[in-house]
């Protein structure tokens, strides 16, 4: 019997239904016309243009120092999550268990309208510290889970053995555990940079006045429409960078020794 | 006997199950000491509380007069082979014997000179940059044991460490550590659930089950002289009989009524009196089957009985043989060519000899142990 069509039929679909938008996007990044309707050439200029915008890179720097610290608080808070979940068990764990796959699946919009609050009733000026704490909240559920996966097959007679061979609890930590761990750490580290480094709806409630990340300020751009082609090209940019980030922390979640 | 290790009184619970029970075991240096039993019979939970991985709830462990019970796994001179390798994957397997000598803060050439020492012993110097999920399970076993004996441990704790391996590398890997043991003169500790291991390589066995020590002996004392009906059926295969005693041969032997089957005449291994009930272990091997009627010496038995089954093994035969009420198995071991005679098949009529020798006497027995012997389906 001849394989069927089918599977391969949907797989196009699926695809053509992802990336059609986006590769008309990266064209149209390329596009030398303003208007997306008529191609008028190759051209680099809005990529140049790009770079003597000063508010899209300081927004960009912006994103990826709350980006970076973000990920980097939500790995050490994640994995240390991930490690109490895995290792001792209760009914206020059942709880703990919940409380971190939450934000998972909480709408943003909730999140960040409760995190202004939270920050308002607290009397806490709204600034990039605030876009901070807002991000390490939700990648603190995205490392703990891909950590907690990780020690699905962790088996926890080597940390035994290292003990049996001299190490400190610490040691043993540091020697044995954090290695064969940190391949999982760091893919959950840069799932949260990705999804901290795109945030627009917590970030919007909680970023304060004057203090824009790249995607607030990409939406505040998109009003006018002489902009366009510039946020053609950076989201080109970004999507590269996500692209790598992704491959990146696909290859760090393979198993040990394949 | 001055003891390297010492449990004393030793009691650990887990929550009302009581895994090892009071139990008292002095380890002398140099020996290989197995700890046998089937599994759940606190073995391995004896063995985490002498690595440190466990406290007992009562009792101590001394290891050359010093109590350790209250010390971490890392603070003693104890070392361990786990039962799955526990092999660091990130390490090759240089630096997974490096990894204690290192720790303990030894300077970078004598570690290579130790390490280098270890390779050798276990022959693994040509694997040294392999990765551990390169090697096969037997080679994995080498290097935990090198890893632990890279330590110089004052006893070597060894958990099942052939499990996991098949049968006739289990058998090769015994004869090498055996040779291990010759050479680094350690005392091993050594846990399993399989009698044959614990035969071919113990100086002295611990049998446990249920959380008690049921016998501790050479492995020829626990088979030859079982204390109790769980040791001979555990270790081996055996016949058990239970009958009355009804009167003296002489001062060594007395005469015995068993029900249904005829008077035997038994070994006084422990002190009878006329009319006690007694508990006998008939091993397989010890019986001698013949047609005719054999030429029984004074202290011989003699019992005829029919073949209900036969199982021919190569090397020898087992025969289940009903006498009366009671079905015995017998093992004869062919020393000839076995196509030129006739062997009994079944639904003939034997004779099955013994000396009176040949038997032992329980000092206690439960009838639930006869499930752990082999018997074919009726």
């Amino acid at each position: 019997m001849r394989p069927s069509r089918i599977p391969t039929s949907i797989l196009w679909l699926t695809l053509v239904f992802f990336y059609l938008p986006i590769g008309f996007l990266v064209m149209n990044s390329f596009n030398s016309s303003r208007f997306a309707a008529k191609w008028g050439g190759f051209s680099l200029r809005w990529y140049e243009r790009l770079t003597e915008r000063a508010d899209i890179l300081a927004a960009l720097g912006n994103s990826v120092r709350v980006a970076v610290v973000a990920s980097l608080a939500a790995m050490v808070l994640g994995t240390t999550a991930a490690l109490v979940l895995h290792r001792y068990r209760s009914r206020l764990q059942s709880v703990h268990r919940v409380l971190v796959a939450v934000p998972l699946v909480l709408p943003d919009i909730l999140m960040g309208m409760s995190l202004l609050l939270l920050f308002v009733s607290l009397g806490v000026a709204l600034n990039l510290v605030t876009v901070t704490v807002a991000h390490v909240t939700f990648c603190i559920s995205y490392v703990a889970l891909v950590v907690q996966a990780r020690l699905q097959d962790f088996d926890f007679t080597m940390v035994e053995a290292a003990r049996d061979l001299g190490a400190s609890r610490f040691q043993a930590f540091r020697k044995v555990t954090l290695p064969l761990l940190a391949p999982g750490i760091l893919a959950g580290g840069l799932l949260a940079f990705t999804l901290s480094i795109d945030d627009y709806v917590v970030t919007y409630f909680v970023k304060g006045p004057g203090a824009d990340t790249l995607p607030t300020l990409v939406y505040s751009m998109i009003k006018k429409s002489r902009d366009l082609p510039v946020i053609n090209a950076l989201s080109t940019l970004m999507l590269i960078l996500t692209f790598a980030v992704v491959a990146l922390s696909q290859r760090l979640v393979r198993p040990v020794g394949s | 006997m001055n003891p390297i290790l010492r449990f004393e009184n030793i009691t650990r619970r887990f929550g009302t199950f009581t895994a090892v029970d009071d139990v008292t075991i002095d380890i002398a240096k140099g020996e290989t000491f197995s700890l046998l039993g089937p599994s759940g019979c606190g073995k391995t939970t004896l063995l985490r509380i002498a690595a440190g991985f466990d406290r007992p709830d009562a009792g101590r462990v001394l290891l050359d007069g010093n109590d350790i019970t209250d010390l971490p796994p890392d603070r003693r001179p104890v070392n361990t082979v786990f039962q799955n390798y526990a092999l660091f994957p990130h390490l090759n397997v240089r630096d997974n014997i490096a990894f204690g000598p290192k720790i303990a803060g030894q300077d970078a050439a004598t570690v290579r000179r130790e390490v280098d020492r270890m390779l050798e012993l276990v022959d693994l110097t040509a694997h040294a940059e392999k990765r551990p999920a390169m090697l096969s399970g037997g080679q994995k076993q080498r290097v935990a044991i090198a890893r632990a004996l890279v330590n110089k441990p004052q006893v070597l704790l060894l958990d099942e460490p052939l499990a996991a391996l098949d049968l006739k590398l289990r058998q090769r890997l015994l004869v090498d550590l055996d040779a291990i043991h010759d050479e680094v003169g350690i005392t091993f500790i050594y846990v399993t659930h399989d009698q044959s291991e614990a035969m071919s390589i113990s100086d002295r066995i611990a049998v446990m089950n249920k959380g008690v020590i049921e016998q501790t002996g050479t492995p020829v004392q626990i088979y030859e002289t079982p204390r109790t009906s769980f040791v001979a059926a555990f270790i081996g295969d055996t016949n058990f009989l239970d009958g009355r005693i009804i009167g003296a041969v002489d001062d060594r032997f007395s005469r015995c009524a068993v029900e249904d089957f005829g008077t035997i005449i038994i070994d006084n291994d422990k002190p009878v009196r006329i009319g006690d009930r007694i508990d006998l272990s008939l091993r397989p091997e010890k019986l001698m089957v013949s047609r005719q009627r054999p030429d029984a010496g004074p202290m011989d038995n003699a019992v005829q009985g029919i073949v209900e089954d036969v199982i021919y093994f190569g090397s020898s035969t087992r025969y289940w043989v009903r006498c009366g009420a009671w079905k015995l198995c017998a093992e004869v071991q062919h020393r000839t060519f076995l196509l030129d005679e006739t062997p009994p098949v079944w639904g003939d009529s034997v004779w099955l000899r013994w000396h009176a020798n040949d038997g032992y006497l329980l000092e206690q027995y439960d009838a639930l142990d006869e499930d752990l012997l082999t018997l074919p389906e009726d």
